[in-house]
């Protein structure tokens, strides 16, 4: 790999008593989807939460070990995280657009970081619905409730949003556990092209999911990752029994 | 614990139906080998006629193989069995057609004096027929290196074609009835060769299936 988008070294995380993250180690290609697989508790969505810092709202947290994007230690004192949120966004399990137009929502951010003018911010919500692959079916209804949407529209939302602010990486969460599988079929088809721009790592708990839109698949157990490696290699042939075990079933 | 329990007794079914497959591939080569060795013609119909039975166990094993994929989504080791099945039951079905050709060739020449005893032939046939009985064993086993001996005597089975082929052009002469026989043999001999290559291709798929490495016997 060349210089990685993301370098994560020696990362510890404890909640209190509980060390929930061994010595993670991961490089992350600029460009790619990297899929986080793993057993309920195996420390995926805590570790992705690492790479904005969302652990930091919980008490107790105590991270080591440094997370790089960019070069850049996300942990070092001086690190600024509210910019950071806005390079490393998150879409979310559920949907969850906020309350108001579809226009609106995705204004939102772009607001709070300054931007008035009537006729930029018509622009980034036509490009960001594009790229969200939202466009041609809410351009008529831009200033309709974005919770007269469907499930999949308001991922999409949900992902326009997060586009809006201009983002290099985006970390999601289970993006599709919540959809219909048409919907589901949709997000991952975005995901693959949305890479072209993006850095994005998921978790999910679909294995096949993983399969088919991730480049490099990761799998973690127990608060440690076991194995990562091109995503075809791992599902074909992975090295550690542990990932054997897990994606053919014989675990439990 | 397997947490797919019905998933894996599927693929124990679809093993199951590949050695018995192999079972018929092993007694459709050993027939057409005798037959000709002994010009049996009723001996050489039978095997003719078996062999629509093992075309239908490959569409079933394809089918089987097929229907796992689409309604199981196999990954890992499950995923290199269901596709080292899918090869293996073309080589096995490829075998028993090798089988059909040299009984073919019992029944041209039958009735004929041989114009000399057999000797290499059925030596290669026992070379080969062994390879294919231990390229079986080695899957139903997972026994890698039982597949990786395979070469060396794939060799061997080269060799003596290549003895075989010498000596026919050299019993070749002016008489026709005798070029033709010759003929037989020598595509019978050929037959042969090509079972060994299939049965080396097997153990290559055994490899392969068992340890997720690629190994060349085929060199």
């Amino acid at each position: 790999m060349a210089q990685p988008k993301i370098k994560v070294e020696q990362l510890n995380l404890h909640y209190g008593e509980n060390h929930a993250l061994h010595d993670i180690r991961l490089d992350v290609g600029e460009n790619t989807v990297t899929a986080l697989i793993g057993p309920s508790g195996c420390g995926k969505s805590t570790f992705l939460r690492t790479l904005n810092r969302m652990n930091d709202l919980i008490e107790n947290v105590k991270i080591s070990g440094s997370i790089r994007i960019d070069g850049q230690n996300i942990y070092a004192p001086d690190a600024d995280v509210v910019s950071l949120r806005k390079r490393v966004g998150m879409v979310f399990q559920r949907p969850n657009p906020f309350p108001m137009s579809i226009y609106d929502n995705i204004a939102y951010g772009p607001r709070i970081h300054g931007i008035r003018k009537k006729a930029v911010l018509n622009e980034i919500i036509e490009r960001s619905l594009q790229q969200a692959a939202l466009w041609d079916e809410v351009k008529d209804r831009l200033h309709k409730s974005a919770l007269g949407l469907s499930g999949g529209q308001q991922q999409r939302l949900c992902i326009a949003r997060l586009l809006a602010v201009e983002p290099d990486v985006l970390l999601m969460d289970e993006p599709t556990s919540a959809l219909d599988p048409i919907s589901t079929l949709k997000v991952e088809e975005l995901t693959r092209q949305l890479k072209e721009k993006y850095t994005i790592i998921i978790v999910t708990h679909n294995m096949q999911q993983a399969a088919r839109i991730s480049d490099v698949t990761a799998f973690f157990l127990n608060g440690y990752l076991v194995e990562s490696d091109r995503t075809d290699k791992m599902f074909t042939t992975p090295k550690d029994q542990r990932t054997e075990d897990y994606i053919t079933g014989r675990f439990g | 614990m397997d947490t797919r329990p019905g998933f894996h007794q599927s693929l124990k079914e679809l093993e199951r139906d590949l050695l018995q497959m192999g079972t018929g591939v092993e007694q459709a080569i050993r027939g057409a080998v005798e037959s000709l060795a002994s010009t049996d013609e009723k001996q050489a119909r039978q095997i003719i006629a078996a062999d629509d039975h093992i075309d239908s166990m490959m569409l079933q094993i394809e089918e089987r193989c097929l229907r796992l994929l689409a309604l199981q989504q196999p990954m890992a080791s499950d995923l290199r069995l269901i596709g080292m099945a899918l090869k293996i039951t073309t080589d096995l079905e490829r075998i028993a057609d090798h089988a059909v050709d040299i009984a073919k060739a019992t029944l041209r020449i039958a009735g004929e004096q041989l114009v000399k005893p057999l000797v290499d032939i059925p030596r290669m046939a026992d070379i080969s027929m062994r390879m294919l009985q231990d390229s079986l064993q080695a899957y139903a086993r997972r026994d890698v290196q039982l597949a990786a001996g395979l070469a060396s005597r794939e060799d061997e089975v080269d060799k003596l074609y290549s003895t075989i082929l010498r000596d026919v052009i050299a019993l070749m002469g002016a008489e026709a009835g005798v070029n033709r026989q010759l003929t037989h043999l020598l595509m019978a001999a050929h037959d042969l060769e090509r079972v060994a290559d299939h049965a080396t291709n097997i153990g290559e798929g055994v490899i392969y299936m068992v340890t997720g490495k690629r190994k060349d016997l085929n060199v």
